[in-house]
């Protein structure tokens, strides 16, 4: 009985320590934009956050505006205003999972644990978008292009660095944390029940 | 042996270039690379030029250790300089019109400033002459900065959170002065009659009698308001002094805090008459072998405007020069006839007056001074009973620097500078106890010659209680020979000199040609922590929200009767709205706010034919209150090279018959 409750408590440690990861996400950025230009020696940051996009956003949509790209902030405001209810529902679930068997166990984590992977869709979908939407009666018409989701690139005269930010890492973190604890012996009296459905659980993870 | 010197001098600079080039690497050959030296060879330079011309060079993207800021004389400015570069950072206008700032061309905030929406007369220029850094405990704190109008008797506050003249008072009583000078905790701001005039202002006419009796000096401390940032008329207050002319002021810091000095000239009273085949001013006003050094204890004339014994004229609480004998407020000391400059030493225990007519800096001892009023150590009253302390009761010392002292700064190891007009030199002498053992007390130490008849001088946070040492400016009023002829209209002359040695170095040459600086300041450049921009919507003569200011989307033409305001937004590379229309005898107001947030994405907004230009920094809003009387199409437009669609930033104002 002992050993049961003290493996118990880890596992809900776990996927409690994940869904406080991702609610701590909500506070930093997810991804950020760097453009590199001659009259901007220190460079412009774009910080995209679940809910705002911060930094330099302002003066990137004003630049933009030259090419006839949206402005940052008008960018997915359907996900930016769901954020917070989202991360709370997520992480609700994974803890409530911790005390589940069978597919329930795996089932109510997987948004928590595909969150990362949503992000990096969303974000992608989104950048596609901006590229190909740009107003045809701007000063400066650029063809369609797909910005830079990783890595770098050159849009006119910036030279762009895009990269994930704290934010993300802590989602992945989460991500990772109820992997861990998925491969992880469900309590002891369910084992034997549990053990032929928690083992596909086991591979669909990896 | 003058080629053998001069080839000794190069291996010394190139051993100290190599030093601070080379540090953390390989030693190399211990000559200049070829170029360089051909250059150095083409150029004919002295080992002390090349030197000089290392130690002022700011290579692009590095920033100057000092700022300096100076007077633009008749020019009616402020001009700001980097140091050691010299080079010139920013105008500041104050006094007269700055186009490129926006000052003075439409904006009501800087037309407000210059008081040009009262009924005074447009004064288009002020001849500005000292600065004065706001002080915190005898050092300064890179706040505001105040200066005089000589010709207008106004003083300005200028807030160094964006460079821009805040306010502008105008003296009620006084005709002219003569500086601006901060008490060590910017308390007071003290403006010191030159000329003498009728109190209180009016006509009287002009005969010595009426001179003696009516004219007078006048000592205005203005109250300044750190919370407001504004000089408070309501609680600053005028002593009446005798109509001789008094010149340059100085506050008492640490020791003497509490007291004020000034010097003065023409304590003959003359008046000329040149027509009139009486002696010129000049002659009239040098008789006398004496003038008066002023001794104010601010402190108790503090007291007694609280205790009400004063006279309200004009607005200005004056205390009447009997009750200020009374009181104990005033005193005189003798000084070597005319002299000009007077500065407190950093400690406050010597007062420097530069003798002009004199060859001696004569130096009085605060604590004489004090001493003697005690004692009633009085060698008389002049006609006016005011008790004149006796002259050798008071000075410590005179030191004989030459021809023509005038001002004189501090460094951080003792010794004084004082400018020589007519030798045109600066002569560096070391200062008596306790700052130098008294075998090396009151010495000339060097005289170094400057280009040309200098004025003012200025080192390193040279009048605060803490002086920096290290660099001096000498403020030339000639440069006859210095400069390649631009007309006979020919630019003063800066020259900066390295203070840091036992020897003065002459470093740099720099032109100004914008009017005729008198004195200036130095700050230690990291004091000084100004705005990149403003928050968006700032009035700038607030430095608050503006209740007009434009947010993006609420652009708008508002009309009221004959009155349109326009409210409108600038940002690269529009104005929202760009075009206006308006009736033939409507008064327009545009309130624009440029709302961008990046530093330097600055607008302009100037309507063709009319005289209007704004800068709009990042963030400001500003007002243009325009009467529509001609009628026609004006293009509107930004004057400020915003981006590549610059020249697309405009609109058209119509103005129907």
């Amino acid at each position: 009985m002992k050993a049961k409750t003290r493996g118990g408590l880890r596992q809900v440690g776990l996927v409690l320590g994940a869904a406080a990861l991702l609610a701590a996400s909500l506070a930093v950025p997810y991804w950020q934009l760097t453009l590199y230009a001659p009259q901007y020696p220190g460079g412009l940051r774009a910080l995209v956050y679940l809910t705002h996009v911060a930094g330099d956003a302002q003066e990137i949509s004003n630049l933009n505006h030259y090419i006839g790209m949206k402005a940052l902030d008008e960018a997915a405001p359907v996900e930016r205003a769901l954020a917070i209810p989202l991360v709370l529902l997520f992480g609700a679930l994974a803890v409530v999972s911790g005390s589940r068997r069978g597919p329930w166990r795996w089932l109510l984590r997987l948004p928590l644990v595909l969150f990362p992977l949503g992000f990096f869709a969303d974000l992608s979908a989104w950048l596609w978008y901006y590229g190909h939407s740009m107003d045809p009666t701007a000063p400066i018409r650029l063809e369609p292009f797909m910005p830079v989701v990783l890595g770098r690139g050159v849009i006119a005269q910036f030279r762009t660095v895009a990269q994930f930010h704290v934010g993300f890492y802590l989602a992945l973190g989460a991500s990772l944390l109820a992997l861990y604890d998925l491969r992880r012996k469900e309590p002891r009296a369910a084992q034997v029940r549990a053990e032929s459905v928690a083992r596909p659980a086991e591979v669909a993870a990896r | 042996m003058k080629q053998r010197g001069i080839l000794m001098g190069l291996a010394v600079v190139a051993a100290a270039v190599l030093a601070v080039s080379l540090a953390g690497q390989a030693q190399r050959a211990g000559t200049l690379p070829a170029d360089v030296q051909s250059l150095i060879e083409a150029k004919g330079l002295t080992p002390d030029q090349v030197r000089a011309a290392i130690q002022t060079y700011v290579p692009p993207g590095k920033y100057d250790e000092y700022l300096m800021f100076s007077s633009a004389g008749q020019g009616g400015q402020v001009l700001v300089f980097g140091i050691p570069s010299m080079r010139l950072l920013r105008v500041i206008g104050v006094f007269a019109p700055e186009p490129w700032q926006g000052y003075g061309v439409g904006s009501e905030e800087t037309e407000t400033v210059l008081g040009w929406r009262s009924k005074d007369p447009r004064l288009a220029w002020g001849d500005t002459h000292h600065p004065a850094l706001s002080e915190t405990n005898g050092e300064y704190d890179g706040k505001w900065l105040f200066i005089n109008d000589k010709a207008g008797s106004r003083i300005a506050v200028i807030d160094l959170r964006d460079f821009a003249t805040k306010q502008i008072v105008q003296n009620p009583n006084a005709v002219s002065n003569h500086g601006a000078v901060v008490s060590p905790n910017t308390e007071y701001v003290l403006e010191v009659t030159q000329y003498a005039g009728p109190f209180p202002f009016r006509y009287v006419p002009l005969t010595q009698e009426n001179y003696n009796r009516h004219f007078r000096g006048l000592a205005t401390f203005w109250k300044f308001d750190r919370g407001k940032g504004r000089i408070d008329v309501s609680k600053s207050f005028q002593i009446e002094l005798p109509p001789y002319w008094q010149d340059l002021a100085d506050f008492g810091k640490l020791e003497s805090h509490g007291w004020a000095f000034w010097n003065s000239f023409n304590s003959e009273r003359a008046i000329g008459g040149t027509l009139e085949k009486k002696p010129p001013v000049e002659i009239g006003a040098s008789a006398r072998d004496m003038d008066y050094l002023h001794i104010v204890n601010w402190k108790r004339a503090e007291e007694l405007v609280a205790q009400g014994k004063y006279q309200v004229v004009n607005g200005m609480k004056v205390i009447r020069l009997k009750d200020a004998v009374e009181a104990g407020i005033l005193y005189l000391a003798p000084e070597p006839k005319s002299p000009h400059g007077l500065d407190v030493a950093p400690r406050g225990d010597y007062i420097v007056v530069g003798g002009k007519l004199d060859p001696n800096a004569t130096v009085y001892s605060f604590r004489k001074i004090q001493e003697a009023i005690r004692n009633k150590a009085f060698s008389g009253r002049d006609d006016y009973g005011v008790p004149i302390l006796k002259f050798d009761a008071v000075v410590a010392a005179q030191v004989k620097l030459g021809l023509g002292p005038l001002h004189t700064m501090f460094d951080d190891k003792g010794n004084a500078y004082t400018s020589l007009f007519l030798d045109s030199a600066v002569a560096k002498w070391t200062l008596g106890p306790p700052y130098n053992p008294p075998d090396r007390a009151w010495k000339l130490v060097q005289k170094l010659p400057v280009q040309y008849n200098i004025g003012h001088l200025t080192a390193v946070e040279g009048d605060t209680v803490k002086p920096g040492g290290k660099y001096l400016v000498a403020l030339n009023k000639w440069s006859v020979d210095q400069y390649r002829n631009v007309g006979p209209l020919l630019p003063q002359n800066f020259q900066l000199i390295d203070i840091s040695g036992e020897e003065m170095k002459l470093l740099s040459n720099t032109p100004i040609g914008i009017g005729e600086p008198h004195l200036a300041q130095i700050i230690r450049m990291d004091r000084v922590k100004s705005w990149e921009t403003y928050p968006v919507g700032t009035n700038p003569l607030t430095m608050r929200p503006d209740p007009n200011a434009t947010k993006p989307g609420q652009q708008r033409i508002v009309r009221q009767g004959r009155t349109v305001h326009v409210y409108m937004t600038a940002m690269r590379s529009h104005y929202v709205p760009d075009r206006v229309r308006v009736k033939r005898g409507d008064t327009v107001v545009f309130h624009i706010t440029n709302i961008e947030r990046t530093k330097d994405a600055i607008h302009g907004f100037a309507i063709d034919r009319h005289n209007v230009n704004l800068s709009l920094e990042p963030g400001k809003t500003e007002t243009v209150v325009l009467r529509a009387e001609r009628p026609g199409v004006y293009p509107f437009y930004c004057t400020e090279f915003c981006s590549a669609l610059h020249l697309e930033m405009m609109g058209y104002l119509e103005i129907e018959p």
